[in-house]
């Protein structure tokens, strides 16, 4: 192996987080493992769940994706799916925050980063929220924290358990302190939701960080993690920072918080719906 | 930014510079007058005069990243000084009774103008050495739990709760992800919502995003007039968002972080007013106007019901958010 080889591999990462996020556009009949390189037949992959047939590495899913992997019997019904964000502040950083979000919207086919909706899960109903990390990293602002209270109201209403499919890198700082307020909003909802009695099972997925780690997602009855899903309230960059020294393998993933008692499943994909269907068993009996 | 002055005692904010020439003239006269030979006590009186007005000049037309100095500033009084100043007889509880005691939130109990209450607010300290004891109000996941175990406490015994809160944010460090600081504040965001007495934070200084909401769901939020309180500190938005450190001075403006900005977006509801040049100046004062405040929210509180209390709460939260209802 001559040393030009090594560049050469680095440049073949590169395009393979590029191919990741074009992975839904027809012709790419090839992907690469963003983790092990190796190349999967998309086909094969998205039968697997979107998970590397090789070295078990999660890719992250779309919103849609998790949805049709979760409700196979199509009975998931969304609701309150209008509610759109609004730049009350008038807020700009790099770009005006309204421009942003309707760039998002037109790229990502969503009004915001989480969907809400009804539907049965092994013939039980559950209220269910699924973030999308692809609309603005699936920051939590107003509409997230609407959406998300609404959710679990609905549930109390129905008297039926929830369940939160959380990614998310933390607030959305275009909103401020309101985003910090949905912090304070969702939790607040859940401690409802206990009063009633209702499970409410949280399953983190690659990566859930920030505001949202710190309040709903590690609120669960039961938290669950995807394998290798990134976990934390800092990010390791700030960590790191902070402290000043290398961070030891494996910290923040969901492996690492399972061994320091943050989570208590850590869950293979292929096995997730038939463990959630499980426990919401176990609670309904 | 912050000088000591020709006495070497009150410390002067960077842009309180302009004070620093009068702060001279005043020493002259007060030499000249030491020595006897003449009688000053007119001339110093009107400087000292002279120095509140340009004082009082320069706290008027303060812009948002120069309230983010102040409310930063090291001499700025901290909490167990006014558990000291507003309460009576503070006895301070130690330790989460899990791991440790974090020392940069302090929880005790103490009387409120008679009344016992819970009181709970991030440490700082005056000096270098004090900030590191303290780890500069940074709390780790196990002062989140004494907060919480001292608020249940009071819970117990029907007291009300007062949180003060002055900190950066929560402790981003390698323990503090091992030990849960995500689970701790979310935790304690949950378990606050549901508290049955009457529960009020007043922010001080620093509110530093989760880490200043992680003791700071009261029924009432009120805010010292040149205090902070935002998702992610101004430095911390200028590089994310605008990519551009240097420019801290337009995400505090753009953000909305000082007390009036968010008595506006009905975050918070009262601003408790600073002595001149601010709390540091005169903090028997500021601590007088605290109590106050406290004294005048508590009250319709008290003549609450434990379910009304949560009920207050959870709609003064569940009402945070702006956004577009859509079809």
């Amino acid at each position: 192996m001559s040393i030009h080889d090594w560049f050469k591999r680095k440049k073949l990462q590169k395009e393979t987080e590029y191919t990741r996020e074009r992975l839904d556009i027809p012709g790419d009949l090839w992907v690469k493992c963003y983790k092990c390189g190796q190349p999967i037949y998309a086909k094969d992959l998205a039968a697997n769940l979107k998970v590397c047939p090789k070295c078990n590495y999660h890719f992250k899913l779309t919103s849609a994706e998790r949805l049709a992997q979760l409700f196979t019997d199509n009975s998931f019904k969304e609701i309150n799916a209008g509610l759109t964000s609004r730049n009350f502040l008038e807020f700009t950083d790099t770009k005006d925050y309204s421009r942003r979000i309707e760039e998002s919207i037109l790229k990502s086919g969503l009004n915001d980063a989480l969907v809400t909706g009804l539907g049965k899960l092994g013939g039980l109903e559950v209220a269910a929220g699924i973030m999308d990390f692809s609309f603005m990293g699936g920051s939590m602002g107003s509409v997230v924290g609407e959406k998300f209270a609404r959710l679990v109201e609905a549930a109390r209403e129905k008297k039926c358990p929830v369940i939160v499919f959380s990614t998310s890198g933390g607030a959305r700082m275009q909103e401020s302190i309101m985003s910090l307020m949905q912090m304070a909003k969702t939790s607040a909802a859940l401690g409802r939701l206990r009063e009633n009695r209702l499970p409410y099972l949280s399953v983190l997925a690659d990566p859930t960080t920030g505001g949202v780690s710190a309040s709903f997602a590690m609120l669960g009855d039961v938290n669950l993690a995807e394998p290798g899903a990134l976990i934390g309230f800092a990010g390791p960059r700030v960590i790191e920072q902070t402290i000043r020294q290398k961070l030891p393998p494996g910290f923040q993933r969901s492996e690492f918080l399972r061994d320091h008692g943050m989570v208590d499943i850590v869950c293979e994909r292929r096995f997730l719906r038939e463990t959630l269907i499980k426990l919401l068993r176990f609670f309904k009996d | 930014m912050a000088k000591p002055d020709k006495n070497g005692k009150k410390r002067l904010l960077g842009f309180e510079k302009p004070l620093l020439e009068l702060y001279d003239k005043l020493e002259k006269l007060k030499a000249l007058s030491g020595s006897g030979s003449l009688d000053m006590d007119e001339e110093i009186r009107l400087m000292e005069k002279r120095i509140e007005a340009a004082r009082q000049e320069i706290f008027a037309g303060l812009d948002p990243i120069q309230i983010v100095q102040v409310a930063r500033f090291i001499e700025r009084p901290n909490v167990r000084e006014y558990a000291g100043l507003i309460f009576d007889d503070f006895i301070e509880l130690h330790g989460d009774r899990n791991f440790a005691d974090d020392p940069a939130l302090l929880t005790g109990l103490a009387r409120l103008d008679g009344r016992s209450v819970a009181v709970i607010g991030h440490q700082k300290g005056h000096t270098t050495k004090e900030n590191l004891a303290h780890n500069h109000a940074m709390a780790n996941p196990e002062g989140y739990r004494k907060a919480l175990r001292v608020m249940r406490l009071a819970e117990r015994y029907g007291k009300p709760v007062i949180s003060f809160i002055d900190t950066p944010g929560a402790y981003p460090g390698l323990g503090a992800e091992e030990r849960g600081q995500a689970e701790a504040i979310a935790k304690n965001l949950r378990e606050m919502a549901e508290l049955t007495v009457p529960f009020i934070s007043v922010i001080t200084g620093e509110g530093g995003s989760g880490g200043a909401l992680g003791i700071g769901m009261g029924n009432r939020v009120l805010m010292m007039e040149f205090s902070i309180y935002s998702v992610i500190s101004p430095e911390g938005c200028a590089s994310i968002l605008f990519r551009d450190a240097a420019r801290a001075g337009d995400a505090a403006v753009a953000m909305k972080i000082t007390a009036k900005d968010l008595l506006g977006l009905k975050v918070i509801d009262e601003i408790i007013k600073e002595p001149v040049g601010g709390a540091h100046n005169d903090p028997p004062l500021a601590a007088k106007n605290i109590k106050a405040a406290l004294l005048r929210h508590l009250a319709p509180l008290l003549s609450l019901s434990q379910r009304e209390l949560i009920a207050d709460r959870y709609n003064k939260y569940r009402k945070m958010g702006i956004y577009n209802e859509g079809r």
